[in-house]
Parts: structure tokens; C-alpha cells; sequence
């Protein structure tokens, strides 16, 4: 009995910490692209525009789940659709009551969470076959996994390309910002740094693993 | 003789059960929009109001005070006190000793994605629009929201003239957009390569809004200058009934 509950907890774990690492959306997965390029260029927006596609798959997942025996096969997809497009008309108003500044910098990108394939992809691949609680975990993991890279690129974006961390200055006076890194082409540079970054971690962490087998 | 397999398909569901999720969740989905803009709306149109305020005095350089005026269908110019939805204002900005240092005017029009929503200052003295601020646009990040931040492209409208002709009936020279580079009048506005469509809808925004607006602004210019004293004369008065 205990064995029992205790392979349901690391299952359930499992379901949150693979969206942070093993399956992150961004430095795995590769969904997503269009926000992450386009609106990391200060860890601000970053911050909130993972916050924002986190809440949109949080509650998403729920409903999807919830509702996943009463939606047929043949209309799930446009039955999707419409459930994301809701939580992203919420999560507008919800941002415009927060910060019009916030909404004004993330513009167009927050209508566009609709179309981010990493929210009907966890809708159709998970939610709509697994229980609530499953879906909420997975949401969850793979949210935190989307913000957590969102922030790796916009804090190194905002660092050199204004100076500065959450518009609190981090060089003195006669630093010079690199202003390619806030324009879309220092979106590029950042991410293909991290994902060198996290390739390399993961090859060493294997040959290490490879060795162990070989001397055991 | 081998047989042929029939292929299998699959049981279709009736028209009922798609039609009742499709038709459920399209009303449980409308329903927790409009709780949403219902619960929202006053502090969001409050955020607007507060951003509109912050804007009026960064586009009219060396403003204390505000004033709103409403323009009325006829052309006339009236103290706004409490503002409806759907009238036309304008901000009157005095200095501390109360002359005159501008009027910041909404305008908006058609983007590459969305509408997008200006304020400018217009400078009745000199006939030129002194500053410039996007209150609202849906601009596609890093291309086309240049036109809240390129330094060039802010410049244009550090002194944008927009004088009357001599009968004031309308503006001499109307603002027109002209590629980077190619500026030779000052009331020509110099676009930015990569944010064309964005930039140059800014340009006919003030072309339209200025032809419209300035000409009624000119015409009752005295009820703009006078406006502190006025609205003092009339606190005195229902101070002393």
C-alpha cells in the first residue's frame, strides 16, 4: 500500500519537473518561438509574458481535462481553439488592469498566445486523455519550464543590451550596451547560446552515465 | 483466393453530441469573458485615464496645470467638466503662470495590425506640433513599435509645422510622409526603414486630425488663453452665492 502511494507521488512529480528540464518547451521541445524571440528583450516582459502563457495553459488544461468525455473527437480541435482564444481574451483584460505598460510592451504577442502550438499541443497530447490533477501538474511543469527560459533569454538580453536587470542598472556609467542584443537578431544569439549551453550539459552528463555503466 | 479487407471505420457520432459541446462550451467560454470585462473594466478604463494624464504633460513641455475642453458639433469650444463617452477632447496645458503652453490632442487611425491611438501637442504660437506619444498600438515588437521608441523618427515632431493658411480655414501644408533621407519641409515626416506601414499610417493620422482639429483650435484660440481665469471667475462666483 505504501509502495503504491509512494510510485503515485513520483508519478505525479514526474509530471511537473519533466516540463522544467527533461521536456522543457523551449531548450527541448523548441515550441514557442515567436514570443520567445520576439518579446525576451528585457526580463520584464519576459517574466510577463511567461506568467501569461502559464495561466492560458494552466487553465486551459483544467477545462480541457474536466471536459475531455463530453467534447466528441471530431470537433476537439475547434472545441480547443476556443477555450485557449477564451483564457487569452482573460488574460488581456487581466494584464490591462495590471500594467498598461506591461500590455503596451508585449503588444500584438498576447493575442498571439492563441496560436502558441506548445497550449493546444499539452491540450491534445496530455490534458484531453489524463485526469485534472495530471493536467494541472503538467501545466504547471511545462508553464514554469516556458517562463523559466523565457527569463534565461530576457535577463542576458537586458544585461547587455540596456545595462540593466528589471530597469535597475547593473554596470556603471561607462558601460557601453550592446543594442544588437535587444533588437530580434540578439533573440537569436541568446537562444542559440543557451541551447549550446544546455546541449553541452546534457552530452557531458550522458558520457559520464556511459562511463559509470562501463566501469560497473 | 485471398479475400480483400473491408476497412474499418469508425462509428460517427450524431449531430447532437457535437453540437451540444460545441454550443456548451461556447457559452460557458462567453460567459467567463464578460464576467472578466465586467470585473475589469473600471480599473482598466482608470489605468487609461491615469496614462492619458501622464502623456498630456510630456507631449506639451513645461505644463503645471490642465484643462479639458469639449468640441462641440458646431465648431464650438466649451469646458468639458465631466466627460461622456464618444465626445471630442482636448487638453489645454498652462504653465505655473498660467499662459498658454499648449494643446495635446487624441487622434487615431488605421496601423499595420490594429488602430493605433496618438496624442500630440500642438503649439498655437508657433503653428507646429511640439511632441508626440502612441497611447495605444498593437505594432509588431521590435518592427513596426519603432514608432514609440526610433529617436529619428521621434524628432519629426519636435516641431512639425502645421500653420494655417492667412484665412485659417485650413492647414497650409498638409503633414505627408516622405522615405528616410528624403526630408526637405518641416512639415514632412521622415518614415523609418523596416516600420513603413506603421510609420507612415502616423504621418496620415496627422495629416487627417490636423486639417480637421487645428483650424477649430485657431478659430477659438481665446477661449483656450482665457481658460484658467475663466474657470476661476467661475469658482469665485458660486464660492461667494
Amino acid at each position: 500500500m505504501n509502495n503504491t502511494e509512494q510510485q503515485q507521488k513520483s508519478a505525479s512529480a514526474d509530471e511537473f519537473i519533466k516540463g522544467l528540464w527533461r521536456e522543457n518547451p523551449v531548450f527541448v521541445q523548441v515550441l514557442g518561438m515567436c514570443p520567445v524571440l520576439a518579446v525576451s528583450n528585457s526580463a520584464i516582459n519576459a517574466l510577463a509574458m511567461g506568467l501569461a502563457t502559464l495561466f492560458v495553459l494552466l487553465m486551459s488544461n483544467m477545462l480541457v481535462s474536466t471536459l475531455r468525455n463530453f467534447i466528441p473527437k471530431q470537433v476537439r480541435i475547434a472545441t480547443y481553439i476556443l477555450i485557449i482564444a477564451t483564457f487569452v481574451t482573460i488574460v488581456e483584460f487581466l494584464i490591462q488592469a495590471i500594467s498598461l505598460e506591461i500590455h503596451k510592451a508585449l503588444g500584438a504577442f498576447i493575442s498571439l498566445i492563441v496560436v502558441n502550438c506548445l497550449i493546444l499541443g499539452r491540450a491534445e497530447a496530455f490534458a484531453s486523455k489524463n485526469t485534472f490533477g495530471k493536467s494541472v501538474l503538467d501545466a504547471l511543469g511545462m508553464g514554469v519550464g516556458f517562463t523559466f527560459a523565457l527569463l534565461c533569454l530576457g535577463v542576458v538580453r537586458e544585461i547587455l543590451g540596456s545595462g540593466t536587470l528589471f530597469g535597475f542598472p547593473v554596470f556603471g556609467t561607462s558601460f557601453e550596451p550592446w543594442v544588437v542584443m535587444i533588437l530580434p537578431g540578439g533573440g537569436f544569439f541568446t537562444l542559440g547560446a543557451w541551447l549550446l549551453l544546455f546541449n553541452a550539459m546534457k552530452e557531458r552528463k550522458a558520457a559520464k552515465l556511459k562511463e559509470s555503466s562501463v566501469a560497473a | 483466393m485471398n479475400q480483400a479487407k473491408a476497412p474499418q471505420l469508425t462509428e460517427l457520432p450524431g449531430t447532437w453530441p457535437m453540437l451540444r459541446a460545441m454550443g456548451g462550451v461556447g457559452i460557458l467560454c462567453s460567459l467567463l469573458i464578460v464576467s472578466t470585462y465586467q470585473a475589469t473594466l473600471p480599473v482598466i478604463e482608470r489605468n487609461k485615464a491615469e496614462a492619458l494624464e501622464k502623456a498630456v504633460f510630456e507631449v506639451l513641455p513645461g505644463t503645471e496645470t490642465k484643462i479639458d475642453f469639449r468640441i462641440m458639433p458646431d465648431g464650438r469650444i466649451e469646458h468639458a467638466g465631466t466627460v461622456t463617452k464618444g465626445e471630442r477632447i482636448v487638453y489645454a496645458g498652462y504653465d505655473a503662470q498660467q499662459n498658454l503652453t499648449g494643446i495635446a490632442i487624441e487622434a487615431q487611425g488605421q496601423g499595420f495590425q490594429d488602430v493605433i491611438r496618438i496624442l500630440y501637442g500642438f503649439s498655437p504660437a508657433q503653428q507646429t506640433v511640439i511632441g508626440f506619444q502612441v497611447l495605444e498600438s498593437k505594432e509588431t515588437p521590435g518592427l513596426g513599435d519603432k514608432i514609440e521608441k526610433d529617436d529619428d523618427f521621434l524628432r519629426n515632431f519636435a516641431a512639425l509645422d502645421v500653420a494655417l493658411r492667412a484665412d485659417k480655414s485650413a492647414v497650409k501644408n498638409p503633414v505627408i510622409p516622405v522615405k528616410k533621407g528624403e526630408k526637405a519641409n518641416p512639415w514632412e515626416v521622415e518614415c523609418i526603414t523596416g516600420a513603413t506601414i506603421s510609420s507612415k499610417a502616423i504621418a496620415n493620422i496627422l495629416q487627417s486630425n490636423t486639417g480637421d482639429i487645428i483650424p477649430v483650435i485657431m478659430q477659438n484660440l481665446a477661449v483656450f488663453e482665457a481658460g484658467p481665469q475663466q474657470l476661476t471667475l467661475v469658482q469665485k462666483e458660486m464660492s461667494g452665492k
